[in-house]
């Protein structure tokens, strides 16, 4: 627990002094904030901006933030250095994980506030987002894992990032799009946002992000099998 | 403490350390020497288990060093050439995460900071610090959680003469704690001044082991006279007799601009085993 807590703390100490990834956190959230502000439509739905930046947030942020710090980590060798302190593998993915998913929820709870939810919507909201940012998370462990370096953590991490923070997006105008991006949890999240304020939720839904957070799993259990943490 | 033997590393067709047999004691500071490539930082990586050797034991402690664990780990000191320091940090955070794992009182950063001559800079971002600035750092968190072990690739690279007499001193004062050091150096003049035993490694194989002193006692042989004239060029003659007629004739003619006799020391001891210098 102590190291788990360390390597947290070292991680709050870092993002502060680390724009690209400070920027991750931020970015959506703020651009939310603005557009809602700004751009006012006739036709257009409630929550329009908040309900799609969650769903590319969800897809981008703990994915690329994830694989950037395990990639630079291992770069450097201060990931040797930490686990050859006794720091074990999954205090450090622990800690270093927690981290990041404790951000991307507090990136959450703006965007909730600029979308106007209240009481039980509010909660709700986090409850997806959490869903979500966990099943990214994986994946971005899965990427960091396997990349030996900053580089081939960017060049594996940017097309399966656009993978999954541009098709929540494209599948709003796109109907074939819109019945692929169904199977992965980034589209979900922005299916059961939408829903969330109309006609209820569809267990469907929560199920994919299960399985995707399944799948995600397995493919970091691979990597980490193959590669370890060195 | 430390027992290597026969330990061979091979990367692919690259063999690197070929049958390597060591033994160093507790409390002793032991230095590796050799020539660029040689295998030095090979060697430290399979002492501290970061890698498996190809054949060939190594015991660290009564334990085989590839299944070094936790507990040993926290009683190791560990300074590899890659210093592992987050850039972004402060010398003081870097040191900060590390006493947070070890459980150490944070007091004894500012202590280790000023032992290693870094305090003015403890505010300052590692990445923005000089190369030997950062070994310091390195070197003090090697130090901070009072090892039983030190293992040191390389710890006055980089340094000028003062920051070098500085972590001498270091070093010395941990030894009077009974600290076993394992150091690796190209430096022979550090080698002589430290270490208690020295092994010259070489292509692979330890090509001379034992205390410094009584290595250059053993290759006294050489014993020559080394004369620089004004013109350029540069003269080995025999300290003997035969040498009389020669440095006659240039003494008369006024054309000695320097001249030594070689006493031995590990750098020429090193030159003669290997055929080649010290990079
Ligand atoms: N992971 C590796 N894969 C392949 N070859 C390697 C690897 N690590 C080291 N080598 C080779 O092993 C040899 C010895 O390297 P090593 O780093 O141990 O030398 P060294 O004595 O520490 O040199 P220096 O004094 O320059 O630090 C080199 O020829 C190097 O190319
Ligand atoms: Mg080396």
């Amino acid at each position: 627990m102590r190291n788990i807590k360390a390597v947290f703390w070292k991680q709050i100490r870092d993002t502060l002094k680390n724009k690209t990834i400070l920027i991750q956190f931020v970015m959506f959230p703020f651009m939310a904030f603005v557009m809602e502000q700004a751009v006012v439509m006739e036709e257009m739905p409630d929550h329009f901006f908040v309900n799609l930046f969650s769903s590319m947030y969800v897809g981008m942020a703990p994915l690329i933030v994830m694989s950037a710090i395990l990639a630079e980590e291992k770069e450097d060798c201060t990931l040797k250095v930490l686990l050859m302190s006794d720091v074990k593998p999954i205090e450090y993915l622990t800690g270093t994980g927690g981290y990041v998913w404790s951000a991307c929820m507090l990136g959450s709870c703006v965007l909730g506030l600029v979308g106007g939810y209240q009481g039980r919507e509010f909660a709700a909201f986090l409850g997806i987002m959490a869903g979500g940012i966990a099943a990214s998370l994986f994946v971005g462990a899965a990427i960091g894992t396997w990349s030996k370096n900053q580089m081939m953590a960017t060049s594996i991490g940017v097309p399966v990032m656009m993978l999954f923070s541009f098709l929540p997006m494209l599948s709003m105008f796109n109907e074939t799009v819109h019945k692929i991006a169904g199977i992965f949890y980034s589209e979900q999240v922005r299916i059961l946002i939408d829903q969330m304020g109309q006609h209820g939720m569809e267990m469907k839904s929560f199920v994919v992000i299960f399985l995707n957070m399944a799948a995600a799993l397995c493919c970091f259990v691979l990597a980490y099998r193959k590669c370890g943490l060195s | 403490m430390i027992k290597l033997t026969d330990v061979v590393q091979c990367f692919g067709e690259h063999e690197v350390l070929r049958g390597v047999s060591l033994q160093i004691r507790k409390g002793e500071i032991f230095g590796l020497l050799g020539p660029s490539g040689a295998g030095k930082t090979t060697l430290i990586k399979i002492v501290t288990g970061q890698l498996k050797p190809s054949a060939g034991q190594v015991m660290v402690n009564g334990k085989n060093a590839a299944d070094l664990n936790g507990s040993m780990y926290l009683r190791m000191g560990i300074m590899m050439d890659s210093y592992g320091l987050y850039g972004r940090l402060s010398c003081y955070d870097n040191l900060r995460l590390f006493a947070k794992i070890y459980g150490t009182a944070e007091g004894k950063i500012d202590e280790v900071l000023k032992k290693v001559g870094l305090l003015e800079a403890k505010k300052c971002p590692a990445g923005k610090l000089s190369k030997g600035m950062r070994g310091r750092l390195a070197l003090a968190r090697a130090v901070m959680n009072e090892p039983e072990i030190l293992f040191l690739d390389e710890p006055t690279s980089g340094l000028d003469p003062a920051a070098t007499k500085q972590i001498h001193e270091l070093l010395l004062a941990e030894q009077e704690k009974n600290t076993t050091i394992f150091l690796t150096t190209h430096n022979m003049a550090e080698a002589e001044k430290l270490c208690s035993h020295v092994a010259l490694l070489n292509e692979g194989t330890i090509v001379e082991y034992g205390e410094p002193k009584e290595i250059c006692r053993k290759y006294n042989h050489q014993n020559q006279l080394q004369i620089r004239l004004y013109d350029g060029r540069y003269l080995e003659l025999k300290n003997d007799c035969r040498a009389v007629g020669t440095l006659q004739t240039y003494l008369e003619q006024g054309m000695i601009e320097t001249i030594h006799s070689t006493e031995p020391n590990l750098e020429t001891v090193f030159m003669e085993l290997t055929g080649k210098g010290l990079v």
